[in-house]
């Protein structure tokens, strides 16, 4: 598989946590790196349905490639986000539909965040995503 | 060891909670099972299941009269006067759901409903959309300074088109006892029809239906240590009658035609299909277990974790309680902290608290909170579980600091 460049650096990072602790504090970083995003950007429009916390979704295509900005008033799950985002960053349309989100969360050892309770609504997130990016 | 809890060990989901290194702090959630009750459950299917009211058999016979004794003794723990008045139903939800449905015939347009501001959705949503499809009105009593129904508005609210009052007994949220009966006797004097929840209520404390004076009573089985998929409507006789059926198969009909029935009157007019004759029979052990216990003991102990639970949450610096709770719970917030980041911190050091907006969305959103956490107890609930979760709120605060 062709990870774009942000997704192997997660690869690297989050391989190597020997524990909790240390996966928090990468996940707090990585969330700081998100583009925050504007007062009008963080509308109703823009919110993603089923999340327990807050998380605002915006996408676009470029060339061909998609683009997203995501935001969230939650700081781990801001970092849950970023190594989303950079799993998709600039991916084609077709390849956005076929990402497999349990695979990717399980190679950064974070399979317990996608629990199948609607906890934190990433799988919403990822769904939302195919939508933006769906054909038509 | 501190505050131990002399019956943790007839539990032994708290054997396997120590193997996974999980503190189980969510029992308002659901509860663990005592071994005797998994022991019923077990006995009767490893015995020789057999339907219920159908059969001639002696298998039969004796699953019907173990389910009827299991009614018996629903009866006998809150008080009612005779078994035939309590209903068995899904759960707490089905009941109300089964209430809505079937007094849905007595209201006309324009006649009121009143709920409370802190109802949890089981007891909001069937009452709402009941209120959508007769064109009601459903008045909802606000909250005092404590966390408590505002009695002086409620003596407002509660009048001449009021045909209905549904009210929690103990908040899920706040954990406060409700004014129940300065409620209960303005909508008695008042002619209206009263519906208590005791979803939590019925957990703390034994209570006694004929003395609180409601017309329906209703809680779910998997709070109160018994089995999931059961619940309870406690009902007055004259209450009962004016119940229209409401759903239909098996068991509830006494005599059918192609064009027309008969149904029965409750409690088996309102258990349609095979009930839950398991987890009824089940739950019945755990009422003969908890009726084993010493019950001033079990609230005593209660109480006293409780209070330790309060003061070591007041030593968090910026923790706020969302109310003072009376007992079993508590709900806060951390200034400058989000509820799903220290929710996620603690599930990763083993803590199961409740994160969120518990099943109250309304309530939060008028407190202004995207959600908040509840910690909760039980009576195996001890005091090295509240160490573990103060120190886990101590380390999840460093990181997010």
């Amino acid at each position: 598989m062709n990870l774009p460049a942000t997704a192997r650096e997660a690869l690297e990072a989050f391989a190597q946590c020997p524990g909790w602790e240390q996966r928090a504090r990468l996940l707090l970083q990585w969330g700081e790196r998100l583009q925050p995003l504007t007062e009008q950007e963080r509308c109703p429009a823009n919110l993603v349905q089923g999340c327990e916390s807050q998380v605002w979704l915006l996408g676009e295509q470029r060339d061909g490639h998609w683009h997203f900005r995501a935001g969230s008033d939650a700081r781990l799950l801001r970092g849950l986000l970023a190594v989303l985002l950079a799993r998709v960053d600039g991916l084609s349309a077709t390849e956005v539909q076929a990402v497999d989100l349990a695979d990717w969360f399980a190679r950064l050892g974070l399979s317990r965040q996608l629990s199948p309770s609607r906890s934190n609504g990433l799988n919403a997130v990822l769904q939302r995503m195919r939508e933006l990016a769906a054909p038509g | 060891m501190s505050l131990p809890s002399p019956w943790r060990a007839d539990f032994p989901a708290f054997a396997a909670f120590a193997r996974d290194g999980q503190t189980y702090l969510d029992s308002a959630a659901t509860a663990q099972k005592p071994q005797a009750m998994l022991d019923a459950l077990l006995g009767y299917y490893a015995g020789g299941a057999a339907n219920v009211h159908r059969a001639q058999h002696a298998p039969g016979e004796r699953a019907t009269r173990a389910f009827e004794d299991a009614r018996a003794k629903v009866a006998a723990w809150l008080n009612a006067e005779s078994a035939s008045q309590i209903v068995f139903t899904g759960g707490a939800t089905e009941s109300l759901n089964l209430l809505a449905y079937g007094l849905e015939h007595l209201f006309v347009e324009g006649d009121e409903i009143v709920v409370s501001a802190l109802e949890h959705h089981a007891n909001l949503l069937p009452w709402q959309q009941l209120a959508q499809r007769r064109g009601l009105v459903l008045q909802v009593l606000p909250l005092d300074a404590a966390g408590d129904i505002d009695l002086e508005q409620a003596g407002r609210l509660i009048g001449p088109r009021t045909r209905l009052l549904a009210v929690s007994q103990l908040s899920n949220v706040f954990g406060r006892w409700q004014p129940l009966e300065t409620l209960l006797a303005l909508a008695c004097a008042r002619g209206v029809l009263t519906v208590v929840d005791g979803a939590q209520g019925a957990v703390h404390g034994r209570h006694d239906l004929q003395a609180l004076d409601c017309d329906f009573y209703v809680f779910s089985a998997h709070k109160l240590y018994g089995p999931d998929g059961l619940g309870v409507l406690y009902g007055r006789p004259q209450a009962l009658e004016r119940l229209r059926h409401w759903q239909f198969g098996g068991e509830m009909v006494q005599q059918a035609d192609y064009l027309e029935a008969r149904f029965r009157p409750a409690p088996l007019g309102f258990e349609a299909g095979t009930p839950a004759i398991g987890a009824a029979i089940a739950f019945g052990a755990t009422l003969d277990y908890l009726q084993s216990l010493d019950g001033a003991a079990v609230a005593a102990h209660e109480a006293a974790l409780h209070a330790r639970l309060l003061a070591g949450l007041r030593t968090v610096d910026g923790l706020h309680l969302l109310a003072e709770p009376h007992t079993a719970l508590a709900s806060f917030v951390i200034e400058g902290v989000h509820n799903a980041d220290l929710s996620h911190l603690l599930a990763e050091q083993g803590i199961a608290v409740r994160a969120g907006q518990h099943c109250a969305m309304p309530l939060l959103r008028r407190l202004g909170l995207p959600g908040a956490l509840r910690v909760s107890l039980g009576l195996y609930s001890d005091g090295d579980d509240l160490e573990r979760l103060f120190a886990a709120l101590r380390h999840a605060l460093e990181l997010l600091r």
